[in-house]
C-alpha cells in the first residue's frame, strides 16, 4: 500500500530529532510542516471546534519540545507526537462538557449498520442472483491510472470527502491512509480495539470511494446513494 | 460468497487480516465478477489518491507562533 510521499531526500524524522535538540529551527518547522495538519485533523475527533483543534496541536508541540529530553525512541517519534496530541486533546474534552468522549463517538460510529453501497445496488432475494450486482456495477475509473488519479481535482474531491466524515472514521483514516501509521499504532494513538479500528476505517474509506466514484463516473450513469 | 458480501469485505481483503479460506472464497468470486474487481480496483485507486494528498502546510500565522514556542524552549533549555 502506498503512503504519504515524503519529498524525495526529506530526511527520516529519526534523524531531524538530534538536530532539533541541538536548536534547530528548521529542522522543528520541517516536522511541523508535515505534521501539523494531520494532527489537527486527529485533534478534530476530540473537540469540535476548528480553532481548539489548532490550540491543542500547538500544546502538542509544546509537550513534544518540553518532553524530547525523555523521549527514548521506544516507539517511533510520529507515533510519540501523535500519542501526545490525543493526551491533550483527552485533558480538553474532560475540561470542557461540550465535547463527548471519543469511546462515546466510537460507539456510535461503529454500531448499526452503515453499508458501503446502497442495498438497492444489489438483486433482491426474489431475483436471479440475489445479493449480486443489479442493473448498475462498477466501472472502472481511469485508463491510464496514474496521470488521472492524482490530479489536483481528485485530490481536492478527496479531501472534501475526508472532511464530511464522521470524526473518528477520519482521524483513523488520516492516521492509516494519508500518514501511513499501522493498525496497531493507529489503536494504540485513539486508543481503540483492533476491530473498532477495522469498522472505522473501513466505513471511512468506504465513503471516500463512493465520492471519488461519483467525480470519476459524471458523465455516466451516477451512483443514486448516500451513506450517512 | 456476494458482491453485497464482498463489498463489506474489501478492507479486510485489502488489509490482509482475513482467514486464508475466507480470502480463497472472495478471489474465486473475482474470477467471474468483473464488477467487484472493478470495486477492488476502485479501493485500491482510493488508497493510492489519499497517500498523495499533500500535507496542508500551515499558516504564516500558526508557524510564527510555533517557531516563538521553539525558541522560548530553546532559551529555557540551555
Amino acid at each position: 500500500m502506498e503512503t504519504l510521499e515524503v519529498t524525495p531526500g526529506a530526511p527520516p524524522d529519526e534523524e531531524m530529532l538530534p538536530r532539533i535538540r541541538q536548536g534547530d529551527e528548521a529542522a522543528f518547522c520541517e516536522l511541523v510542516e508535515r505534521y501539523n495538519a494531520s494532527l489537527i485533523r486527529v485533534a478534530r475527533s476530540y473537540v469540535k471546534d476548528q480553532s481548539v483543534a489548532e490550540e491543542v496541536a500547538q500544546e502538542a508541540w509544546i509537550g513534544f519540545l518540553k518532553g524530547l529530553d525523555r523521549f527514548e525512541g521506544r516507539a517511533a517519534l510520529r507515533t510519540w507526537l501523535f500519542r501526545i496530541l490525543t493526551n491533550k486533546a483527552k485533558d480538553r474534552v474532560q475540561k470542557d462538557r461540550r465535547y463527548l468522549p471519543l469511546s462515546s463517538l466510537v460507539k456510535t460510529e461503529t454500531m448499526g449498520d452503515d453499508p458501503a453501497l446502497d442495498p438497492e445496488l444489489f438483486q433482491g432475494p426474489d431475483e436471479i442472483k440475489p445479493g449480486h450486482w443489479s442493473s448498475w456495477a462498477p466501472g472502472r475509473w481511469a485508463r491510464d491510472p496514474e496521470q488521472k488519479l492524482l490530479t489536483k481535482e481528485v485530490m481536492a474531491r478527496a479531501e472534501a470527502a475526508i472532511a464530511e466524515l464522521p470524526e473518528v472514521q477520519r482521524a483513523v483514516l488520516t492516521l492509516r491512509d494519508l500518514q501511513g501509521f499501522t493498525s496497531e499504532e493507529a489503536c494504540g494513538i485513539l486508543d481503540i480495539t483492533e476491530t473498532n479500528q477495522r469498522v472505522l476505517l473501513h466505513r471511512g474509506r468506504s465513503k471516500v470511494r463512493q465520492a471519488l466514484d461519483r467525480y470519476f463516473s459524471t458523465g455516466k450513469e451516477a451512483e443514486p446513494f448516500q451513506t450517512r | 460468497m456476494s458482491c453485497k458480501e464482498l463489498v463489506e469485505l474489501a478492507t479486510e481483503y485489502l488489509e490482509r487480516t482475513m482467514p486464508d479460506a475466507e480470502r480463497a472464497r472472495l478471489e474465486r468470486h473475482l474470477e467471474s465478477c468483473p464488477g467487484c474487481v472493478n470495486y477492488l480496483k476502485q479501493m485500491e485507486h482510493t488508497l493510492t489518491i489519499l497517500g498523495h494528498i499533500p500535507e496542508q502546510g500551515i499558516s504564516r500565522e500558526a508557524q510564527d507562533e510555533l517557531v516563538g514556542v521553539f525558541r522560548k524552549w530553546k532559551n529555557e533549555s540551555r
